[in-house]
């Protein structure tokens, strides 16, 4: 550690028995909610640029009509792991992290409600993950039947193995669902119950709403895949016949059980993204966040209507007409309160003192995309237009536009936005302007030509296609390279920055909310006194105070 | 809506500073909370396979495989009303648990082991005697699935009922209240309950 001169905040670490800058913690079985949370983010990051790589090689092979650069059967396991990683490793532990440091420090309470259930669910990432990865290993390569695992594909064991990459597949996600479920009820028992004095429901943050209303789906709706993934686990190991018709099972039951989580899942990724929206777009508008009662409720209505989605998956899964009139209208009602947050957003920024440092830069990127893949999606919920695009690279552009141009911009918007306070330093806004520039081309070029292709009919999942569909190929190759390329100004600006960054003040954004009330770091336990919350979040342009005692929150603030 | 905000103001005052400790040092109650929501989220996994086995059984041609005429009913009904028994022998424990009759409490408790390690026996005794197996067909599937599942909560419940017990002996255990014995019964009632609907799907709608 260079030792930079750190004004005030190095006192609060002396007290402590734990020292504020020590990077072993890290590595340890610490219970504190925010080593925790870096931990998630960057473990997460790191499986990110794994499953980046694995893009990258799928998109190097699609570069040309033939299927040239790698064996088929490797490019099956690479868009199943690829697709694997970055919901399992990626979105979920980093969105998990992301909550784990932020809603204890926004609600005012010194940790999780469970802080040793905390650091178990953590440690249960970097197994799953190794296990996921272990499975290169087998003489019959990884699973290969997409993410999904649709039986009968992943039913099939021609090489006869005794453990198939399958098995280990299931065995992982089973290990990241105990995982998810583990971290869902800290965070639901501790929105619930551990809200500093004052801190009202609808005095919390729209971030805190959201992460309640995605772990509230984790709940309800994750069990379903637990379900489908014990009975899949058993046809592959066992040979029962859940979902082998032969001997009287149903494979379409699978996807029920998948797609009852897997859709209300993309909620649970995307919630707190809104929510990170809701942060940032306040605090470099310098405006009060518009509706936010409304904003706030609109993430619960999500939540309930998610749950009545799935079936708008399987449309060409011999669904009956009701049932698909039923779930398409069920599906567009989704728009309404999504599109209350659209408009709540654009209205916050609306003749608002704009100031587009990185973090604003990446969140007003991500809100065009979020939109251009919300009429997408309007689009696909539509059966006769779904039944045309089904299985293409339409819904391939459709869902990288809400992974990586609306979710995973919107977590770079918040590690840029939340880096001061996580590390206490600054980050360079040069790297990271550059990294939003790079990132915003690249995702449009990578995933709009993707649009175009699904339309003219070139399916997903093939690794040959014909020639005609050659120009919008090498397009999104293109885009999917400089989108790698983008992550190096990330990284040099975060390494660098935390070695030797200017030392960040309290509230460098001069934000409102609880977590920039205190120094930067937090120290352990993150406030001296309970914060005693008198008005509610958003106060910009008003001279409220959000707190009684502001002064007592930090240790040595009388020095 | 600013304005609505700004008039919640008041209610600060009926929250003195050290409520925040009070509100704070509740792990008990966090841990029943937390429990609960586990649980709830727990019987979704029930609900899946409910809905899974109605799904398969009302769509699949031949839902009894060859040779197989039902399920025996007269003995899973004695195994029923023993482990629904055993939910209201927990709930006496607890009651005597709340009136430190700690000897009520463990000879109540051991009861509701005792009953629970029945049920799990004629279980057993009653999957050696069934002419299908796991693999056979999705019936099959479903019967061993539904009970196996259940089952091994029943197992749980019973060995969490021995922490308990074994707990119960370490002094001045219930000094700060006994969730573990509430959440144990609450775990206990809710495995019951399941077993209520599970026999009615499985052995009465034949």
């Amino acid at each position: 550690m260079t030792n930079v001169p750190v004004e005030g905040i190095a006192i609060p670490d002396v007290a402590h028995p734990e020292p504020q800058n020590n990077w072993r913690k890290y590595f340890s079985f610490s219970t504190d909610h925010k080593v925790i949370g870096i931990q998630y983010l960057v473990t997460s990051f790191i499986f990110f640029l794994i499953g980046g790589l694995l893009s990258m090689v799928i998109r190097a092979e699609l570069i040309t009509p033939q299927s040239d650069l790698i064996d088929r059967t490797l490019y099956n396991s690479m868009f199943t792991m690829h697709g694997t990683i970055m919901i399992f490793l990626w979105i979920f532990p980093s969105l998990v992290g992301l909550a784990n440091y932020l809603v204890p420090l926004m609600i005012g309470a010194r940790d999780m409600a469970f802080p040793r259930l905390n650091a178990a669910a953590f440690w249960m990432v970097p197994v799953f993950g190794i296990l996921l990865m272990t499975s290169y290993f087998l003489p019959a390569g990884t699973a290969q039947a997409g993410w999904w695992s649709y039986p009968p594909v992943s039913t099939q064991n021609p090489t006869d193995s005794i453990i198939t990459g399958e098995f280990v597949w299931l065995l992982a996600v089973a290990i990241s669902g105990v995982s998810s479920i583990m971290g869902a009820v800290n965070f639901v028992t501790t929105i619930v119950r551990m809200r500093a004095p004052g801190m009202t429901f609808f005095r919390m943050p729209a971030y805190v709403w959201t992460v309640f209303s995605a772990q509230i789906i984790q709940l309800a709706a994750l069990p379903a895949l637990t379900a489908g993934a014990i009975m899949l686990l058993f046809d592959v190991a066992a040979g029962t016949a859940f979902f082998n018709p032969d001997k009287g099972g149903n494979p379409v039951l699978y996807q029920h059980f998948f797609w009852f989580y897997s859709h209300p899942a993309v909620y649970v990724m995307v919630l707190p993204i809104f929510g990170v929206f809701s942060e940032i777009f306040p605090v470099y508008s310098r405006k009060p966040l518009f509706g936010y009662r409304v904003v706030a409720v609109s993430s619960l209505l999500i939540t309930t209507v998610s749950v009545l989605v799935w079936v708008h998956h399987m449309y060409a899964s011999n669904t009956p007409g009701w049932m698909r009139m039923l779930f398409m209208a069920t599906t567009m009602l989704v728009a309404v309160p999504t599109g209350i947050k659209v408009f709540a957003w654009v209205a916050t920024i609306w003749k608002g003192k704009l100031r587009l440092d990185t973090p604003m830069l990446f969140c007003l990127g991500a809100l065009i995309m979020f939109v251009f893949a919300g009429i997408t999606g309007v689009m696909l919920a539509s059966v006769p237009i779904d039944i045309h695009v089904n299985n293409t690279y339409f819904v391939v552009g459709h869902f990288h536009y809400i992974v990586y141009g609306t979710i995973t911009m919107g977590m770079f918007a918040a590690i840029y936005h939340w880096f001061p306070k996580m590390t206490g330093r600054m980050y360079y806004e040069g790297l990271g302007k550059l990294h939003f520039i790079l990132a915003f081309i690249g995702v449009n070029l990578n995933f709009f030509p993707m649009h175009p292709l699904g339309l003219q009919g070139m399916l997903r999942r093939v690794s040959s296609y014909e020639p005609e569909y050659a120009f919008w190929n090498v397009v999104a190759s293109i885009g999917a390279f400089l989108l790698g390329m983008s992550t190096i100004p990330f990284i040099l600006n975060m390494v660098g920055a935390w070695v030797q960054g200017k030392p960040a003040p309290d509230n460098p954004w001069r934000a409102i909310g609880l977590e920039w009330l205190v120094s930067s770091p937090p120290p352990v336990e993150n406030f001296e006194e309970l914060p005693i919350v008198v008005s509610g979040p958003y106060g910009y342009g008003k001279s409220d105070p959000l707190v009684e005692n502001a002064a007592a929150l930090k240790e040595g603030q009388a020095v | 809506m600013d304005s609505s905000l700004s008039t919640e103001k008041p209610d600060v005052a009926i929250a003195p500073p050290h409520a925040a400790h009070a509100h704070e040092e509740d792990h008990a109650g966090n841990s029943m909370f937390g429990f609960i929501v586990f649980l709830l989220s727990e019987s979704v996994i029930f609900l899946s396979f409910f809905a899974g086995y109605i799904l398969v059984k009302t769509t699949t041609p031949n839902w009894l495989p060859a040779g197989v005429s039902g399920l025996e009913v007269s003995k899973p009904a004695i195994n029923t009303v023993v482990l629904v028994a055993s939910s209201f022998v927990a709930y006496f424990a607890e009651r005597a648990l709340k009136k430190n009759n700690l000897l009520g409490f463990r000879l109540l408790w051991l009861l509701t082991m005792a009953m629970g390690i029945y049920f799990l026996v004629g279980q057993a005794i009653e999957w050696s005697e069934l002419e299908f197996g796991f693999s056979d067909s999705v019936f099959g599937g479903m019967f061993y699935l539904l009970t196996g599942f259940h089952g091994l909560h029943v197992l749980i419940g019973v060995l969490l009922m021995g922490i308990m017990l074994a707990k119960s002996f370490v002094p001045n255990n219930y000094v700060g209240g006994h969730v573990g014995v509430d959440a144990t019964s609450l775990f206990w009632h809710f495995v019951d309950v399941i077993w209520i609907v599970l026999f009615t799907l499985i052995y009465i709608w034949q």
